[in-house]
């Protein structure tokens, strides 16, 4: 019988059903920050149980380390992240697990780093107590964010309890416009189906312009899965895929590479595999979005509008009544021309090298429109790599010159201003256009922020004009 | 950080109203209290930056009134816990006192860390979670009890309501914490591991 990607995924991976009907699966490959995991560790060690598979089990430190090298000294300044980063080095070190720390050459943001050393591979299942980790559903894996006690339960077991998701197909049809990227693809499917409209079900994105996606385009499109309630999305393995992986780290080395990739031809969704549920976007007609509110489906093309409260279903007003007055816009403003404060330029959603090569060709393309352009004083504008081969890569290519010439600040590595747990934050009431994935009340660090998420080249033109900006026009990217 | 698990047939105690759709885990728990190597301590900085904010504008958090304190059953609306995967928002709702949540819906990995936790969610329509909100609004006093096993909630209102059947089923059994069972199963383990190319090398 025919049978989609995470139906054969899934399968491959059942330990068996346990008293309560669920399933316990195994998981593969096992990605590990400082944050969630001290209390899972410490469990382990209260109940003498040992890692079940450490050498599947791979860590990092990415979301309290700070950005600016003087303040990765150690000991760190915030004596509770030293405690966290203690602990992730000690946990890892008596478990034999790979920690990759500040300068060991791969420290980064673990949704960045997995892809880049090869650990990701298609058919895996991978889970990490992050619910980003829907990122590497790009290489198509049945990857997953898990809450410590998971973290607890993989660590000692290699596996956990799951019960079977419905499987929604996403096609995109037609073909993305010049300006528009993967972050305005998955920023739209969350406007049209919701931020809950994705519980219960995997997304599995697929048609031509999924299809003629990058890796990295595929990984910020899985990535913000979540946000529209999908814990898990994946876009079937292809030879896009094949050619990402091929020489990296920890990929097939080439006595396994042709067994390897039959292997993961094997997974894709069959050509008559069925679906619980199908929509369809016409990728042609997409805009550069914008979000305006609270949560990541109060989004808007660049070139509308904020939406009228009376255009929602009476059940979601109030949520739209509260986002006004948090965000302090008014409903029929343009999002164009809304003033900003800092621009954030990075994350597990756009902080890899094609996300800096795209923000820097808009920034030269501006500075030569216009010698001397620069971001204004008012503004702070900060472009943070997802890892350290990405910093590496950017200033072998020259990017951190680009940014930091036209006025930007080029940091090192981490979570960074996404969810603000190390140094960068917002102040007070400050405006964000930041190309992370959450605009929640709060979450760039100040308990009133304001936060629009936003392509990066849509951040760079917010960054050059101190306001909200179509870079469609701003850069010339006609077609 | 687990507690013994224990047979969930029925929480019994006072409603706590939470109206709003889409409350998030940075709401729940900001990430500032993320900074820490254990779950001490942080039951107390539950929807921190929201009670904070009513506050200044003349207004009182369910979690701030007194005639809420020592409620145990959370009432909310839909799509409950999304965001972020960190157990610290189900856990500083247990550390605050709730035992028991009945909403319209919850973003899925909130859910599978209150089963992890021992805490009950369940699932009612838009039409009868107004009806509990207004009665827990009316009275504060009044005793609810949430039985998983009839899938009932009493109380001034008495309402059926439904449960995802794997974890109702995890919590009348007492194995909600399920690393025990899981352990059990070494020798499957070793089997499925091995039949993994990625995993045993051998492709």
């Amino acid at each position: 019988m025919a049978q989609n990607l995470y139906q054969k995924v899934f399968d491959r991976h059942v330990v068996g059903r346990l008293s309560s009907g669920q399933y316990q699966v195994l998981i593969g490959l096992h990605l590990v920050h400082e944050v969630t995991s001290p209390q899972a560790f410490a469990l382990l060690r209260d109940r003498g149980l040992k890692v079940k598979f450490p050498h599947r089990t791979f860590a990092t430190v990415d979301h309290i380390i700070p950005t600016e090298i003087r303040d990765r000294q150690r000991p760190l300044q915030d004596a509770m992240a030293e405690e966290m980063l203690q602990a992730i080095e000690n946990n890892t070190r008596e478990h034999g697990i790979s920690f990759f720390g500040a300068k060991s050459g791969h420290q980064g943001v673990v949704h960045v780093i997995g892809p880049e050393l090869g650990l990701t591979q298609p058919g895996q299942t991978i889970a990490c107590g992050d619910s980003h980790t829907s990122t590497h559903g790009a290489f198509g894996a049945l990857a997953f964010g898990i809450g410590t006690s998971q973290v607890a339960d993989i660590l000692a077991t290699g596996t956990m309890t799951l019960g079977r998701l419905k499987v929604r197909r996403i096609n995109v049809t037609g073909k993305l416009a010049p300006g528009v990227y993967a972050k305005d693809v998955i920023l739209a499917i969350i406007r049209k189906l919701g931020v809950n409209g994705g519980v219960g079900y995997a997304y599995e994105y697929a048609g031509p312009v999924v299809e003629a996606m990058s890796m990295e385009e595929r990984m910020t499109l899985c990535n913000m899965s979540i946000e529209g309630g999908a814990r898990i999305g994946y876009v079937n393995p292809d030879e896009t895929t094949f050619a990402y992986l091929k020489g990296r780290e920890y990929a097939p080395g080439a006595a396994d590479w042709d067994k390897a990739v039959a292997y993961w031809k094997g997974i894709a969704s069959d050509p008559d595999a069925t679906f619980d549920d199908e929509v369809t976007i016409d990728g042609s007609t997409l805009a550069p979005h914008v979000t305006w509110g609270i949560t990541p489906a109060q989004s808007v093309a660049v070139d509308e509008a904020i939406p009228a409260a009376a255009s929602f279903p009476e059940s979601e007003r109030p949520l739209i009544e509260e986002a006004y007055e948090y965000m302090s816009l008014e409903a029929n403003r343009p999002i164009a021309g809304v003033p900003v404060d800092v621009v954030f330029i990075g994350s597990c959603t756009n902080g890899r090298l094609s996300d800096l090569q795209e923000a820097a060709n808009a920034v030269t393309r501006a500075v030569q429109a216009n010698p001397g352009l620069k971001v204004p004083a008012s503004v702070r504008a900060l472009v943070v790599p997802g890892s350290e081969p990405v910093q590496k890569l950017a200033e072998e290519q020259g990017l951190d010159k680009i940014f930091t010439d036209a006025g930007f600040q080029w940091r090192e590595p981490g979570c960074s201003m996404c969810l603000a747990m190390n140094p960068d934050k917002l102040k007070n009431r400050e405006v964000s256009a930041s190309t992370s994935n959450r605009n929640f009340k709060g979450r760039q660090g100040s308990p009133s922020g304001r936060t629009l998420l936003m392509s990066p080249v849509m951040a760079v033109a917010a960054a050059l004009t101190g306001k909200v900006t179509d870079a469609r026009t701003f850069f010339n990217l006609s077609k | 950080m687990q507690a013994p698990a224990a047979v969930i047939e029925t929480v019994t105690g006072r409603a706590v109203p939470l109206r709003g759709n889409d409350i998030d885990t940075d709401r729940i728990i900001p990430a500032r209290y993320l900074r820490t190597v254990t779950f001490d301590g942080i039951g107390e900085h539950a929807f921190e930056d929201d009670r904070r904010g009513l506050a200044a504008k003349g207004q009182v958090h369910s979690f701030d009134k007194p005639e809420y304190q020592g409620g145990n059953i959370l009432f909310v609306n839909k799509n409950f816990g999304c965001g972020s995967s960190r157990e610290h928002a189900p856990q500083s709702l247990m550390r605050w006192g709730i035992e028991a949540i009945v909403g319209e819906s919850y973003a899925e990995i909130f859910f599978g860390n209150c089963v992890s936790l021992g805490i009950p969610c369940a699932v009612v329509d838009e039409g009868t979670i107004e009806k509990l909100l207004a009665a827990a609004e009316a009275d504060a006093t009044a005793t609810w009890t949430l039985d998983v096993k009839a899938q009932e909630l009493r109380g001034p209102v008495t309402v059926p309501v439904t449960f995802v059947d794997g974890p109702r089923q995890q919590f009348l059994t007492g194995k909600w914490n399920p690393m025990s069972e899981l352990l059990s199963n070494m020798d499957a383990i070793e089997k499925v591991a091995d039949g993994l190319p990625y995993v045993s090398g051998k492709w």
